[in-house]
């Protein structure tokens, strides 16, 4: 019994060890289980409750002022109605807010399947458009409501719940002395899905209902102008109520971009483009007995010193109210459409126009830099070789006439002879292994042929032509050409039987050399016609070059970034691209030759009753014939003394007729404000401000008098002044027939 | 049934003794245990009250409704301990069927309209004016005292018997587990397969410390395993109960459902670190991302907030009542005190770490709160005079650490 008993005991006792042991194992388990999931693997649960948990609401910044050289806002801010929809509450109601979507579809002329995409969250399965913000954020559906439908929604709050009005901000166009620069500004438009993706790449905060500046000025600042967004990370309930803040970053507003846009001048300079094309509509085309189309046109007005933009327009443009709060598809199409001239394109910088006798500053460059002299030369009416005939404008003649003289006249044959003797030099048709090719050399080292580097996006080449383009030109196109020697053009055919047989022939001549430099490419590149083209950008450039001493400057417009309490964020200095390879004299004799051109050559009526001798100009004119278009007129000018600013104006207008007759008198009108001029006081110091302005700390822009209208000249005491500029017609007061 | 109280006193039991006896019994009170009981519905009325002060829903508007109704549920608790510490062994004894029968109509009359359903289990009798009754919580209580008191009748008289008794008969064996099956049984149908675990390892527990031979150990380890395959194989088991296994280890199993639970339950532990994020300050327990977080998963709010170092100091002051418990079961020199020791430190120590383990993932989902710690009046007054009963024992156990036979 007590053997039995005493085991028994002993069993007890070892199992109540062994419930010790299994105790003390079992918490050891737990203890080690929860090391492994706090100590060892903690930071992926921070991770994943942050994810779960924390919800980001962004606040936008406000963007930065596009500013003018005073400090003329122009693009601003302005508040807006805008509405939004607070989707929790919306999708809480009965019918899950099918009855608000169709009143709101109704009131703003939608459908309500359009807002309910607009407000769906975006997933890799989910079609745009969608929501790729905060769920807690309200869902901007209408920017810019009229009061009216701002009023109705938050009046009948049981109508549209979850429908919020409130104010928004966007993007004003304040227009000083109503001047539309629609071009240079540029617009916004929602940010894109790549935008996303390298936004949050860079670990940016960016919605899809972000604006983004889409062109000009306002996308190639985008990222001072933008600013950055507020984030407010509140931690989120179960059921996405807010609980509190984590972590709050304050909005920071975008900075202003101070140009060097001078707003009068830009508006003085859409005014005379526009008196430009009314001009030139009102003459009538020697080529083809209509009134000039001037389908298109573009001005553009550079410091010379420092290649920064004071003004710069083209037409045809459009209203740069069109993109606020969205554009419509008409309203794009619209600006698009090519028979309406796609207003979208700017002229200045993304047209390219054949330069005329305005090339000829750069072919007398090549010219003196390359052997020849500035004696006697043969103006003859015509310039034959081979069976080819190069005439005169008009086939008018002077003789043996200085090289200044042939200028100021402009005299083609004068520059083909010396083209052709050029193209003799490096071999003719069977080109020296590096032919010089001067002129084209000294194109390209004015910058022609190539983007200027201007400030703005989608900027045009333009095209100057030597051997190797052509050579490589017809490398690529050879079989098209060959293609179309010989089965023609049938589609031209049937409306222009004329133009469609011309094309072929040039078609079955291409095929055959067109890889080939010949004789006639090289005379009429000496005129600035065939197959060069330059943008009014580029021309204006060129002169600039001439005008401040062989200097070749990167044009720009923004000149500086400053804080919206004006602190100077980013100087933004004159760029200089490269030095002339031209020589002191060579550009002493330009600068003399272009006077004179201003004085007693073509240019002269448009310069008539100047005071030449306060501020000196200098000009050159072009007309450059396109087959099968009427002329286009070209026109540059510049004007100062040696030691205050020089401005350079060049206009060029399509099927717009001679340079001097339509160009002519609108550039001496810009020149006459840029100098004071225009109100009778001309000052050789311009009439430019030459400082930042000044931005007050507590962000109030300088306190400038009302921009509405642009300011008109005190009653003339005298008839000189405006007579030979602003009443200009036809080509009767040319004193002689101009290129 | 006819009590004599002299008759359980054992050889020691001299009425000289008694009286000295009587006279140490405040000095052998054990206040370790009841101390670690108290310290850990304190740390609970903590984590209760930082579950549920934003549970509007829940508190009806007072942060502290919860943690005032904790720690009314402590003092209550505090008083049926001291309760079931006074009574003689033969007043327990008396009291064992009594309060088994209590418990066994109470969970009948749960499976009556009497009952209420929360959580898909129909555990609840509401009592009105926001009390209501968990009669499982006390069956835990009475198949404990009652499989003690079987355990310890005598075979053939019917009398009671001592731990002189040679071994565990199978006719005891038998009773034994007939006492157990039919609460259990009941508790199964309700469904609430968490108190009935704790009551099969319970009674497992008892029979082990009892000095059931191997051999009929393994026979009904292997009957209950029977039992169980049949369960889920003839579905009788409700199916959230199948999911909440098979979901436990791998909550990519079932997102929405049980492994929602215990992903949320995960985060939240796992987002503590080693000191957490301060009381009050778990932005999950805040979010109320986790479900149940003041009854089962309120290890989570300690996980969260107080870290590894507060999860750590929780499951030490388990360690301290356990291992109170069963070293009073070691110096305990009667049969029927060391089963009512053991069978509660099997009850808290599986309860513990299943409580724990499941919020940690390493368990499967069950409807079991962590004692004294979890929200809910039934599981605390059981708790409470579950640790009455070891200080019972504590304070009748006259032996010095080692029983020498």
């Amino acid at each position: 019994m007590t053997s039995a008993r005493s085991r028994l005991a002993d069993r007890r006792r070892t199992r109540l060890m062994v419930l010790r042991v299994l105790v003390l194992a079992l918490l050891a388990t737990l203890v080690g289980r929860l090391w492994y999931l706090q100590v060892r693997t903690g930071q992926t649960f921070r991770d994943a409750a942050a994810a779960n948990d924390v919800r980001t609401v962004v606040t936008p910044a406000v963007r930065g002022d596009i500013l003018d050289d005073l400090g003329r806002p122009l693009v601003d801010n302005r508040s807006a109605l805008s509405l939004s929809v607070d989707r929790g509450t919306l999708l809480a109601g009965r019918d899950h807010g099918a009855a608000t979507l169709a009143r709101l579809a109704a009131m703003l002329g939608t459908t309500p399947q359009a807002i309910s995409d607009e407000l769906r969250t975006c997933a890799p399965k989910v079609p745009k458009p969608c929501w790729n913000g905060s769920p807690l954020q309200p869902i901007p559906i209408a920017r810019n409501v009229s009061v009216q439908q701002a009023l109705s929604v938050a009046e009948q709050h049981e109508l549209f719940p979850g429908v919020i009005a409130g104010p928004d901000t966007i993007r004003r166009f304040p227009a000083p002395y109503s001047l539309n620069a629609a071009h240079i500004l540029g617009y916004l438009s929602p940010a894109t899905e790549k935008e996303l993706s390298s936004a949050a790449a860079k670990g940016e905060v960016m919605q899809r209902s972000d604006l983004v500046g889409r062109a000009g000025l306002e996308e190639t600042y985008d990222s001072y102008l933008r600013g950055k967004p507020g984030v407010t990370q509140v931690a989120v309930d179960i059921v996405g109520h807010a609980q509190s803040t984590v972590a709050d970053t304050p909005p920071v507003n975008g900075d202003h971009l101070v140009t060097s846009i001078d707003a009068r001048i830009q508006a003085v300079a859409e005014r005379e483009l526009g008196n430009a094309v009314a001009r030139a509509r009102s003459q009538t085309s020697p080529t083809n007995g209509k009134p000039y189309a001037a389908d298109s046109a573009a001005v553009v007005v550079l410091d010379a010193r420092t290649g920064r933009v004071v003004a710069m327009a083209s037409t045809p443009t459009y209203d740069p109210n069109v993109w606020t709060g969205g554009i419509s598809q008409g309203d794009y199409a619209a600006l698009t459409d090519q028979a309406a001239g796609t207003p979208l394109l700017s002229r200045a910088y993304q047209g390219q126009f054949a330069p005329g006798s305005t090339f000829k500053a750069v072919t007398t460059s090549a010219m003196l830099e390359n052997g020849f002299g500035t004696g006697t030369y043969d103006c003859s009416p015509s310039f034959s070789y081979g069976g080819q005939s190069f005439t005169n404008f008009e086939g008018e003649a002077f003789g043996p006439i200085s090289l200044k003289r042939a200028i100021e006249v402009s005299c083609d044959t004068v520059f083909y002879r010396v083209a052709f003797e050029m193209w003799q030099r490096d071999g003719g048709i069977k080109p020296v292994p590096h032919p010089a090719e001067p002129i084209a050399t000294m194109a390209h080292a004015y910058g022609l042929g190539a983007k200027t580097g201007i400030d703005l996006p989608g900027e045009a080449p333009g095209d100057i032509q030597d051997r190797a383009e052509k050579q490589s030109t017809w490398n690529k196109m050879h079989g098209i050409w060959c293609k179309r020697a010989k089965d023609g053009y049938p589609e031209v055919a049937g409306s222009d039987p004329a133009r469609a047989a011309y094309l072929q022939s040039i078609a079955k001549e291409n095929c055959i050399d067109g890889n080939l430099y010949k004789p006639g490419d090289a005379v009429i590149s000496a005129i600035g016609q065939g197959g060069d083209l330059v943008t009014p950008l580029q021309l204006a450039r060129v002169y600039a070059a001439i005008a401040n001493g062989g200097t070749l400057m990167q044009p720009q417009i923004g000149r500086a970034v400053v804080t919206p309490d004006g602190k100077l964020v980013k100087d933004l200095p004159p760029i200089v691209s490269r030095r002339l390879p031209v020589s002191g004299s060579t550009l002493a004799f330009l600068a003399d030759a272009l006077h004179g051109t201003a004085t007693e050559g073509t240019a002269a009526p448009a310069f008539a009753g100047w005071p030449q001798n306060i501020i000196p100009t200098y000009a050159k004119t072009g007309t450059a014939e396109v087959y099968g278009k009427q002329t286009t007129s070209c026109f540059v000018a510049y004007a100062g003394t040696g030691t205050g600013p020089r401005y350079v104006v060049a206009m060029m207008v399509s099927q717009g007729g001679t340079g001097v007759g339509t160009s002519g008198p609108s550039v001496a009108k810009i020149l006459q404000a840029l100098f004071g001029v225009d109100m009778g006081k001309p000052d050789p110091n311009g009439t430019l401000p030459t400082a930042l302005p000044a931005i007050r700390p507590d962000g109030l822009l300088p306190a400038l008098p009302p921009a509405i209208t642009l300011p008109t000249p005190p009653p003339p005491p005298a008839p000189a002044g405006s007579a030979g500029s602003g009443t200009q017609t036809a080509s009767g007061s040319a004193p002689k027939p101009t290129t | 049934m006819t009590l004599n109280p002299a008759v359980n006193k054992g050889p020691a039991a001299l009425p000289v003794a008694e009286t000295r006896r009587r006279a140490s019994r405040l000095r052998r009170f054990d206040w370790i245990l009841p101390g670690a009981a108290f310290a850990l519905s304190v740390y609970g009325a903590l984590l209760v009250w930082s579950a549920t002060r934003g549970r509007t829903s829940l508190t009806g508007g007072d942060p502290q409704f919860f943690l005032k109704r904790h720690l009314l549920n402590l003092l209550i608790g505090l008083a049926l301990m001291a309760g079931t510490s006074m009574l003689s062994y033969a007043w327990l004894r008396a009291c064992a069927p009594v309060f088994y029968v209590l418990a066994f109509l109470a969970l009948l009359a749960v499976l009556t309209p009497l009952g209420t359903t929360i959580n898909g289990a129909h555990s609840w009798i509401v009592l009105g004016g926001g009390f209501s009754i968990q009669p499982a919580e006390y069956a835990k209580v009475a198949v404990v005292l009652g499989l003690a008191v079987v355990l310890t009748l005598k075979p053939v008289t019917g009398v009671l018997s001592d731990h002189l008794a040679v071994a565990v008969p199978p006719r005891r064996i038998a009773a034994a587990v007939l006492a157990a099956g039919i609460p259990t049984g009941i508790i199964m149908l309700l469904p609430d397969l968490g108190s009935a675990m704790v009551i099969l390892v319970s009674t497992a527990g008892l029979l082990v410390f009892a000095g059931t031979s191997g051999k009929w150990l393994a026979l009904l380890a292997a009957g209950a395993a029977a039992a169980a395959v049949a369960a889920t194989q003839l579905h009788l088991l409700a199916r959230h109960q199948v999911n909440r296994f098979a979901a436990f280890a791998d909550p990519h199993l079932d997102p929405q459902g049980v492994g929602y639970n215990t992903a949320q339950a995960r985060l939240a532990i796992g987002s503590g670190g080693v000191l957490g994020k301060g009381l009050f300050n778990g932005t999950q327990t805040n979010g109320r991302y986790v479900p149940e977080q003041q009854t089962d998963f309120v290890f989570t709010v300690a996980g969260e907030e107080l870290g590894f170092v507060g999860g750590v100091a929780l499951i030490a002051l388990f360690a301290v009542l356990l291992l109170r418990g069963i070293s009073i079961a070691r110096q305990c020199d009667d049969l029927f005190g060391m089963l009512v020791c053991a069978g509660v430190v099997s009850w808290f120590a599986f309860e513990t770490f299943e409580n724990i383990g499941m919020t940690l993932g390493i368990m499967p989902v069950a409807g079991i709160p962590l004692p004294f710690v979890s929200y809910g009046g039934s599981s605390m007054f059981a708790s409470f005079i579950a640790v009455g009963l070891i200080e019972n024992v504590r304070l009748r156990s006259t032996r010095p650490a080692v029983t020498l036979d």
